[in-house]
């Protein structure tokens, strides 16, 4: 990490690392991994910051608590460019890089009003294919509509 | 496996087969002949929409083939108190061999399809997909040109929200038909569909002169407009009979010209047209039966070549 950024945010002893978030979209992020609410880890986050690869990025910072892989994959319709590292007593311990597989299970509910599975009653699970990976396409498996990538945030499970 | 969801799970060559497997049956849907094949099988037609003809054919074909029929409707079923697809499904699962569902929600076919272990046949789910109809209209249009490559077929009516259309077209792009799609401007066929016909290799054009395309059709396929997906009855007025073939405007058409039409139709063919050399949807609704025989012993594993020497 830059010196720049140093200057705005302190190392963290333990934890997680994701860097390269797209420019403003730490707060989905945030969402997506279920931090946004309730207690959680202490978290630092930086917005907007310049950056040669992004233009602009976010960067998180989340205390002791160690991302699993599971969990950063769910970031892949978002911040597929992200990186993540590991850090254990001041050090990166392991590096991950997220992963966007071919299927996405229980991660996003679909938002057409007419799917089946709308009836939160149904058990299911929710199923998105992924049609295109750059840029990022998915489709309910079900009822087959596309998604809104820009609203994907108000339908994660 | 024996699933049929959409068309996309099915390749050209197994519609071809599908296609000659049902002229082999016609004369056990006609009832000439007596076909025993699916003996001792149980179809279940569970409709939670209303239909006629595909409902009916459905269990006209099942019993043609000897097999018996369950017929399920939602109103005052366990839907009515509330119980969820996917349990209605397990029940279908253990109760028969094979299941036609028509829903009303988007994605249901599928669903179910992943539910249960029997085949799962999709008779419509909401405006989505209805590929048995698509079978009964290619199987009608290759009875009467014996091909499908370079025929003009024309498209009317309400392409925006018509499934039948969505995936009529769709298939007719997968044989290299010339497309031609008439509508009013506010029921265009929607533009991802177009983008696909495109992509597909289609010749594609867009219209909303009935009229003037009706000399060099080989086929046209009137829709109904549908009162019930208009948000407001002025904006149904404005284009509901905006399309009406009577037998004065086929003057000049081809010899071998067909008309067809899903059913019901209100007034877009008036009955004139009936008892001319075009009309076919009657036919076409027949149709419906000898495809789905073949259908039906496809999704049981029944080898027809075999059956009918």
């Amino acid at each position: 990490m830059k010196d720049a950024e140093m200057r705005r945010v302190t190392a963290i002893c333990n934890g997680t690392v994701i860097d390269h978030i797209p420019g403003g979209k730490s707060l989905q992020v945030l969402r997506m991994l279920k931090l946004d609410s309730g207690r959680s880890n202490p978290i630092s986050l930086v917005m907007n910051v310049p950056s040669d690869k992004l233009g602009r990025k976010d960067v998180l910072k989340i205390e002791d608590r160690e991302l699993i892989q599971e969990e950063l994959d769910r970031l892949a319709i978002i911040a597929s460019e992200a990186s993540i590292a590991i850090i254990r007593n001041y050090s990166v311990a392991e590096k991950r890089k997220i992963i966007l597989s071919d299927e996405l299970v229980n991660i996003i509910k679909c938002s057409f009003s007419n799917c089946i599975t709308q009836n939160e009653r149904e058990p299911l699970p929710n199923k998105m294919v992924v049609v295109n990976k750059n840029p990022v396409e998915i489709r309910c498996f079900y009822c087959g509509k596309i998604q809104d990538n820009s609203e994907i945030t108000e339908h994660i499970i | 496996m024996g699933d049929l969801i959409t068309m996309d799970d099915l390749t050209n060559e197994e519609i071809i087969t599908l296609l000659d497997n049902a002229k082999k049956m016609l004369p056990a849907a006609k009832g000439d002949v007596y076909l025993p094949l699916l003996q001792g099988k149980v179809l279940a037609n569970m409709f939670f929409e209303n239909s006629t003809r595909t409902r009916m054919s459905f269990e006209t074909a099942m019993k043609r083939l000897g097999g018996e029929v369950l017929n399920f409707t939602s109103a005052g079923s366990s839907v009515a108190k509330g119980e969820t697809l996917y349990d209605t499904m397990q029940m279908v699962d253990g109760y028969s061999d094979v299941a036609v569902i028509r829903h009303p929600r988007q994605g249901a076919a599928q669903y179910s399809a992943d539910a249960v272990n029997i085949p799962i046949l999709n008779a419509g789910d909401g405006a989505g997909n209805h590929p048995t109809q698509t079978l009964l209209d290619l199987f009608t249009i290759r009875e009467s040109h014996n091909k499908f490559k370079d025929l003009n077929v024309v498209l009317v009516g309400d392409l925006r929200y018509g499934r039948t259309a969505h995936s009529l077209s769709h298939a007719l792009a997968r044989f290299n038909v010339n497309l031609t799609l008439v509508s009013p401007d506010s029921l265009k066929m929607p533009k991802e569909i177009v983008d696909d016909l495109l992509s597909l290799g289609c010749n594609v054009t867009e219209t909303d002169n009935l009229y003037e395309n009706i000399k060099e059709s080989d086929v046209i396929y009137m829709t109904r407009i549908q009162k019930e997906r208009f948000p407001d009855e002025d904006e149904y007025a404005k284009v509901s009979g905006i399309y009406k073939l009577s037998k004065i405007d086929l003057v000049g058409s081809k010899e071998n010209m067909i008309i067809m039409h899903p059913l019901p139709r209100v007034n877009e063919i008036h009955p004139s047209v009936d008892s001319t050399k075009h009309a076919r949807y009657f036919e076409q609704a027949f149709n419906g039966i000898p495809t789905r025989m073949a259908l039906l012993c496809k999704s049981l594993g029944i080898d027809i070549d075999k059956e009918v020497a």
